[in-house]
């Protein structure tokens, strides 16, 4: 168990900046999700936590102690792999005994640890096959049980899920969140899947370009993300992102004004600095709008047309226009169907808004 | 409708029958040489002058066999092929291991640690196997003869070692290329250091190219002439050489049942690995042409 | 709080140059340094011991007014466009063939290729025999009643290298065979499927689609039997030892006489030089490819 600070890292190929100065820390026990589309530099910054790959710059501390020269067995981590990474000659057992044997770890210790690792992913009767013999769950199982005999300060998930199929996926998605909460070791989990983050993380770091977005608890991330790439990539479907512009409200809270094919409509009652309204008044800006922060309302609302619906089950996905762009609103089920006109009510105090030109979130 | 079904079906068991046909005829083609080498060797000589060439034997002996074994002259020396085979063997057996594990490590670095400058080394390995060796020759005869080589069955097993290496490594390489990165990260991790890594986890996987590397030195290695001829005289020749010797040198009526016997003998240990192995043999003769 | 690199650190660093430098020293001298030697005899006046002056390209206008030379070079034309021709349409036909779903496919691919174990010095005494006037196939077929039948280009200089041809399309059609196959069993199926629904025949399919697709089997074919061709020697030697006379003489058979039998090292080097720069025009410019297209794969 330990904290990772990564302090102004760089890594660069050549000419080439494939991370530039990322710095993260977090505490120990937290569990850090590394989320972004592929080329962000995600897997790069685990690599060189595992001391895979060198540090052009800056450091990486594990329970206060500078890494970076230290060679990966000396690290005190474990790391499960995208393809899981066993040993193809080796029986499971084998696999899991593997790094133990390095370290000269008595026999009988390492029958112990292999056991006890093996009742607590239930894997007991596979200890005998070879990795062949397994479907991708099972593989995906004696990977982490491999991570966890070594009681590491730091165990690293490199997009560990993205072999296997979706029903496996969620099953495998609880099963690491209960090893977290079992083993309350500091996890560092890379992804390209929002909702593994979301569900996942104590703590999301999103990249793009190999600069970090947004860090944050995961709530935070979805409540208020830093800017709109953030915003349009986590959650699903994305945040609406509107152009209007802004007004200082008659109750001195900021006002939106919106395009609709009807006429203009004015969103009310936006939570926003008085020094960004001050700045910002009679300013384009970008609207951020999660799509459940729609509701039908009997009242006065945005009078808009519904151009598609697509019902998901458990609610129902209206498509419209607003401010010349498409827009999804979360609805009941059967809420609303193709060419209705429907006035929607938007839950102010969650909108988000965004300068036009930096796209970064305006406080 | 019926009528055109039939044809139709008549035009596709003619189709069957020309395939099937073609096939055969090939067959036969191709297997005619090794049935006369076996039938003619066991013929006597009276038999072979008399005009049978193709057919069965009257009476099958042995004799041809014995005499190619154990008496048939070569150069001044009449004992036969034996102490030859057995040079062919004491070179071929320490060659095959040599290079096979040389290139196993090489496309073990070439893959798995990469360094600057490595794709060129192996650029420089590749144009390697296709050496003509007679841009070679001269100078390796040179250098055989002062490191005090020359002629001799180590001297073979040297030459044999360099110029084997381009192919093993070009095996292992692409073999090794298939065995995911991540592998070797999972086992640093462990704490496996090269050798380890190396020992443990790519070896063992690598069965299958282990096979197909050191048939492929077993065979090119002991069907070799240009290496034989060029630096061995005598009794320290392989087998190959002291068979041509056989061939080309003739006093009085030619035995071309001995002859065929001889070749026999110096086609049966690369046959026998053919025929027990073939499938990986053809695996290294294609890996020539198609990368990895 | 940094940890200083130890000894340890750096040898493990330095470890896979370390193992691989015995191979890369091997390959410098024995194939890069020994080009360099080869060819610096080949610019020298050398004879029966080699002389290390220089002579400019003495040797080479030696070596290209050698009668001997000329015909090595003209048989080594003749015989790769007919080995080629012949080995790729014969290797094809057969693959094609192979590829029809037929039953035994495994026994007759082993039939096909098993001469590629053999050493050409054994096929060239079989093909010798074979071959023989007196004895051979040509009794064979006479004895059979077509008593004009002669098969006797063994012995006449004009035709002899034909039999050479002939012994050498024998070793080396399954190789072009295994080849071919392997390419045709990469081709899509559902691109066959899609043509004979539009309605072409099965010639047509394979003359108009899958011939065009083997592209890259058609190279590898031509490059590694040009290659084979280039430095054919033990087959020359086995069957016609470059005879009758010197009419079925190559470029090999001439760098090997030349050197080692008539004490002509300078001539034998300059003529193993012109061997040498005639594969690497084909060879360098195909790895090349390869390696290019490797590197872009991934």
């Amino acid at each position: 168990m330990a904290t990772l600070e990564i302090d102004r890292v760089k890594k660069s190929y050549g000419q080439m900046d494939v991370l530039k100065e990322v710095s993260i820390s977090v505490g120990d026990g937290d569990f850090l999700v590394l989320l972004g589309p592929s080329g962000c530099g995600k897997s790069t910054l685990l690599n060189m936590i595992a001391g895979l790959e060198d540090i052009t710059a800056g450091e990486i501390r594990i329970a206060g102690e500078v890494v970076n020269d230290l060679s990966p067995k000396d690290r005190d981590i474990a790391m499960v792999f995208q393809s899981y990474a066993l040993y193809p000659t080796m029986t499971v057992r084998q696999n899991i005994e593997f790094g133990m044997k390095i370290r000269g770890v008595p026999a009988a210790e390492r029958a112990k640890a292999t056991q006890a690792a093996a009742d607590m992913l239930q894997m007991g009767h596979l200890l005998d096959r070879r990795p062949s013999q397994l479907s991708g769950g099972q593989r995906q199982r004696v990977a982490m049980g491999r991570a966890v005999v070594r009681e590491p300060k730091l165990f690293l998930f490199d997009e560990p899920l993205s072999n296997l199929d979706a029903k496996l996926r969620v099953d495998m998605r609880t099963e690491i969140k209960r090893l977290h909460q079992r083993l309350g070791t500091t996890i560092v989990y890379v992804t390209h899947d929002q909702i593994e983050a979301m569900t996942l993380a104590t703590r999301i770091a999103v990249m793009k370009d190999g600069i970090v977005q947004h860090f944050g608890p995961p709530q935070e991330v979805y409540d208020r993300p830093a800017n709109t790439y953030v915003a349009r990539f986590v959650g699903s479907p994305a945040m609406n992102i509107i152009p209007a512009t802004l007004h200082v409200g008659a109750d001195g809270r900021a006002e939106a004004a919106v395009s609709l094919p009807s006429g203009e409509a004015r969103i009310a009652g936006i939570a926003l600095s008085a020094a960004a309204l001050k700045g910002y008044h009679g300013q384009k800006v970008l609207l951020g709008i999660r799509p459940e922060h729609f509701s039908l309302t009997a009242g006065a609302g945005l009078a808009v047309q519904i151009d598609v619906v697509e019902p998901t089950g458990p609610d129902t996905l209206a498509v419209f226009t607003m401010g010349g762009t498409e827009v999804i609103a979360r609805l009941e089920p059967f809420a609303a169907a193709a060419g209705d006109r429907l006035a929607l009510a938007v839950k102010e105090d969650k909108v988000v808004i965004f300068d036009a030109a930096t796209e970064t979130r305006l406080d | 409708m019926a009528t055109d079904r039939r044809s139709a079906r008549r035009a596709r068991l003619i189709g069957r029958a020309f395939i099937y046909g073609a096939l055969i005829a090939l067959a036969a083609f191709y297997l005619m040489p090794l049935w006369v080498m076996i039938v003619t060797s066991l013929k006597s000589l009276d038999e072979i002058y008399s005009g049978s060439f193709i057919g069965m034997p009257q009476a099958v002996t042995f004799e041809a066999w014995g005499k190619a074994w154990s008496t048939a002259c070569i150069g001044t020396k009449c004992e036969g092929l034996q102490p030859y085979f057995v040079n062919s063997l004491m070179m071929v057996i320490p060659a095959v291991i040599l290079s096979s594990g040389i290139g196993a490590i090489n496309g073990y670095v070439l893959t798995k640690w990469r360094f600057r400058g490595s794709n060129i080394v192996f650029g420089m390995l590749l144009f390697g196997c296709f050496l003509p060796f007679q841009a070679v020759l001269l100078p390796m005869a040179q250098v055989l003869g002062r490191l005090g080589l020359a002629g001799s069955i180590p001297g073979l097993v040297l030459v044999h070692t360099v110029y084997g290496i381009a192919f093993t490594t070009l095996f292992f390489r692409n073999y090794f290329i298939t065995i995911p990165d991540e592998l070797t990260k999972a086992a640093q991790i462990d704490g496996a250091g090269f050798f380890r890594i190396f020992f443990s986890i790519m070896l063992p996987a690598a069965l299958p190219i282990i096979v197909v590397s050191c048939i492929w030195q077993f065979t090119q290695i002991w069907n070799d002439f240009l290496f034989g001829v060029s630096f061995t005289a005598g009794e320290s020749s392989p087998v190959t050489v002291a068979l041509n010797n056989i061939v080309n040198v003739t006093m009085g009526r030619k035995q071309y049942n001995v002859d065929m016997a001889s070749a026999m003998i110096a086609a049966i240990p690369t046959l026998v690995v053919y025929v027990v192995a073939g499938r990986y043999f053809v695996r290294g003769l294609t890996a020539g042409a198609v990368k990895g | 709080m940094r940890r200083p690199l130890t000894f340890k650190d750096r040898l493990a660093a330095l470890l896979p140059k370390l193992v691989l430098s015995p191979s890369i020293l091997a390959v410098s001298v024995g194939v890069y340094l020994f080009i360099v030697w080869t060819a610096a005899i080949s610019f020298s006046s050398s004879k029966m011991m080699p002389r290390f002056d220089f002579v400019g390209l003495d040797q080479y206008v030696r070596l290209w007014s050698t009668p001997r030379w000329i015909t090595a070079v003209e048989n080594l034309f003749l015989f790769t466009a007919l080995f080629l021709a012949v080995t790729i349409a014969i290797g094809l036909f057969m693959a094609i063939l192979l590829d029809q779903k037929i039953r035994a496919e495994g026994v007759l691919r082993a039939i096909y290729l098993y001469p590629m174990a053999l050493s050409f010095i054994v096929t060239g005494t079989a093909w010798k025999w074979i071959m023989n006037p007196t004895l051979g196939v040509q009794k064979v077929v006479n004895d059979l009643g077509w008593t004009s039948f002669t098969f006797d280009w063994i012995t006449r200089p004009e035709v002899a290298i034909y039999c050479v041809v002939i012994a050498a399309v024998w070793q080396s059609t399954g190789f072009a065979m295994a080849i071919f196959l392997a390419g045709l069993r990469g081709i899509d199926n559902s691109i066959i499927k899609a043509a004979q629904i539009e309605g072409a025949g099965l010639t047509r399919i394979y003359l108009a689609i899958i011939v065009p697709m083997l592209r890259p089997a058609f190279l590898s074919v031509i490059v590694l039997l040009s290659y084979i061709s280039i430095k054919s020697f033990d087959l020359v030697l086995a069957l016609t030892n470059a005879g009758p006379g010197s009419a079925t003489e190559m470029p090999s058979t001439f760098m090997f006489s030349a050197t080692f039998l008539r004490n002509q090292m300078g001539v034998g080097a300059a003529s193993a030089m012109m061997m040498l720069m005639t594969v690497a025009a084909i060879i360098v410019p195909y790895l090349y490819s390869e390696l290019k297209e490797d590197r872009n794969g991934h």
